[in-house]
């Protein structure tokens, strides 16, 4: 049986001649390319081809017109907040509910919850109840808590609470995952070595986590980066939530300069990339491995 | 050597005279996991948990870690009551059964954990590291991921892990279940060196009866979280306390009978087909109690004799030094019995066990 003995994987790999199952990526590919790469390459095309000037002049004027290239800065100043909150809340809750227990299942279903509602319809629970004279305005003035007025929609903040509020269950879920995934027999380990619940949280938890965490990042940054219902039904479209897509829209839906939309999308898409690609060179700087303790 | 740890109580190396274990108790879903355990550990001892799986081993060794609340009971380190701590406050060393080596930390660091948690300067920490892993044999890895090294290797790295802190107890979950069977040979001699050299108290817990007599000073043997014998490895391996601990210390035969004549521990027994056996009384037997009788297929000779009883061999199994024989006798079962000359199956043999070997315990099949 010896000489049948498997050969290694480099070796196999060399060797291999095409394999005919290879084949079944084949409609996956044709949907990429008919729905990514073809528009992805057609839009590129189409931001050099402006309706008049030179070839870069779509990039020229994006930069050159503040209420355009502002847009960049209004979506930053969004999607890292919004990011940054749900992620760090979603780390606290999750490690808070790692333990299995009926109580956890019912938090995790309560935290879901706003994953399956659209942004639409929580848009406009958040305008009754966020409103000038919604629910919590009321109850403060019926509790003679604040007596002011409260701006909390068609400004900065109701956009960044309904992308908390849409884009939490979607980090907790995923850093919840990453927590239950490391074996409990680590901080068990930790906690005999004299770790205390803190130093267990900060030397094997923490950095175990890490590599999930960036990822947790970036995914939920992408999504908030494309915001663009609750910009326009919560914030105010014009002002300080004037965020990239509204600009990209304007520019195809009001204005009919495909090319100029094209251009502004194309650095919409660098803008996020370059935030991911920081995040995730970030990340090598950091353990990744396996999260267990040896044989199982 | 006096340090202090993150409480600023001092934790004085190994200075302590016993751990009482007081009624011990835990219970999951309303079962007893495990039933009123009461055992005192004296400085330096070696104790060995001894049972099959679910029997409760684990669940103590995991009270006594605080890794588990006691549902019932007390632990006691000399004076102090210790089951009210939480793990990190009792400073025990324990070593895991799949090790549970820190994955993103090198070797070096986590042996120096349980130092670097204890507030212990990073130099005295580089010196008790190196020779931690200098008793370990494991110099030359220090800088090496766990993912880097071999089972053997990583065991070595739990148990240095373990010792660095120089506690007054370690405890082990099964720490070779998961070597090879060379190497779990080679671990057992180590493990002792090293528990002598440390001069700690060793708490092992283990299934494998052989590895209990090999290391322990004194075996607990349990079954269904109940304490059934307390010993030294001789004495539970001769003298088994409970019928279940004689199944457990390898007395494979195990035969229904009942009492014909007893005179003190010396009992005459007579089993199926008028087969008569003498044999010792384990507990006190009156005249015509059923009882079982048991023996280890190593103490039944193919010999003449007083109340030798015949029987025909079915199987005959060679194991190197001797042949392991399944015997069709009077009795209902099949009756194990090595022999060291050659036999094979249908031979007619004549079997004789010497009287101070043939354990009875009191109770009906």
């Amino acid at each position: 049986m010896a000489g049948l003995a498997t050969p290694t994987p480099a070796a196999q790999h060399a060797r291999a001649p095409l394999d005919p199952a290879v084949m079944l990526v084949a409609p996956a590919a044709a949907v990429m390319v008919m729905f990514f790469v073809y528009p992805f390459a057609y839009g590129l095309l189409l931001s050099f081809q402006p309706a008049q000037g030179g070839v870069l002049q779509n990039y020229i004027h994006f930069f050159q017109t503040r209420d355009l290239w502002q847009t960049i800065g209004n979506t930053m100043q969004l999607a890292l907040p919004a990011t940054l909150i749900n992620v760090g809340f979603a780390l606290a809750i999750a490690y808070a509910t790692r333990v299995k227990s009926p109580y956890q299942r019912l938090l995790s279903t309560l935290l879901v919850v706003p994953l399956t509602l659209g942004t639409v319809l929580i848009a406009e629970g958040m305008l009754t109840y966020f409103g000038p004279r919604g629910w919590l305005a009321q109850a403060l003035h019926w509790l003679n808590l604040y007596e002011g007025s409260i701006r909390l929609t068609h400004n900065y903040w109701g956009v960044l609470i309904s992308l908390v509020i849409t884009g939490f269950p979607f980090a907790y879920l995923l850093i919840l995952s990453y927590i239950t995934g490391i074996d409990p027999a680590l901080p068990r380990a930790a906690a005999t070595l004299g770790a205390d619940g803190w130093n267990r949280f900060r030397y094997i938890y923490l950095p175990l986590l890490t590599p999930g965490l960036v990822m947790a990042f970036c995914l939920s940054f992408v999504q908030a980066f494309s915001v663009f219902p609750s910009a326009v039904l919560l914030g105010s479209p014009a002002g300080t939530t004037r965020v990239i897509a509204i600009a990209a829209y304007e520019a195809a839906f009001e204005q009919y300069d495909y090319s100029l939309a094209s251009a502004v999308a194309m650095i919409m898409g660098l803008a996020q990339l370059a935030i991911v690609a920081a995040a995730l060179g970030l990340r090598r700087l950091f353990y990744r491995g396996p999260v267990t303790g040896g044989k199982g | 050597m006096v340090m202090p740890n993150t409480t600023g109580r001092p934790v004085e190396k190994n200075e302590f005279r016993q751990l009482r274990l007081e009624g011990v108790s835990r219970q999951f879903g309303g079962a007893n996991a495990l039933d009123q355990l009461s055992l005192t550990i004296e400085r330096g001892e070696f104790i060995a948990l001894l049972g099959p799986s679910g029997c409760g081993k684990s669940t103590a060794l995991n009270c006594m870690a605080g890794l588990l609340p006691l549902s019932g009971g007390s632990i006691w380190l000399d004076q102090q009551r210790i089951d009210t701590l939480p793990p990190e406050k009792r400073g025990f060393g324990m070593v895991f059964q799949n090790y549970a080596l820190f994955p993103h930390l090198s070797v070096s660091r986590n042996v120096g954990f349980g130092l670097k948690m204890r507030g212990v300067p990073a130099a005295e920490i580089d010196k008790r590291v190196a020779a931690a892993l200098d008793t370990v044999q494991l110099q030359g890895h220090a800088d090496k991921l766990p993912g880097q090294l071999s089972g053997g290797q990583q065991q070595r790295v739990a148990i240095a892990r373990a010792i660095v802190i120089e506690p007054p107890l370690i405890l082990m979950d099964e720490p070779l279940s998961n070597l090879d069977a060379k190497l779990r040979i080679e671990m057992r001699s180590e493990i002792r060196r090293i528990h002598r050299a440390q001069g700690c108290s060793t708490v092992y817990v283990t299934h494998d009866q052989d590895e209990a007599l090999a290391m322990a000073d004194r075996v607990v043997v349990m079954k269904l979280g109940v304490v059934q014998q307390v010993g030294t490895p001789q004495e539970v391996f001769a003298r088994p306390a409970t019928l279940d601990v004689a199944r457990f210390m390898g007395y494979r035969n195990v035969l229904p009978a009942r009492v014909l004549r007893s005179d003190g521990t010396s009992v005459t027994v007579e089993g199926a087909g008028g087969v008569r056996l003498a044999g010792t009384a384990m507990q006190a037997l009156p005249v015509g109690a059923g009882v079982m009788v048991a023996v280890r297929p190593d103490e039944i000779a193919i010999a003449e004799g007083e109340h030798a009883f015949p029987g025909t061999v079915e199987t005959a199994e060679y194991g190197g030094r001797e042949w392991l024989l399944q015997v069709r006798t009077a009795f209902e079962d099949l009756l194990y019995v090595r022999s060291s000359r050659a036999v094979t199956p249908g031979d007619s043999v004549t079997l004789a066990a010497a009287p101070d070997r043939v354990l009875v315990y009191a109770g009906e099949s």
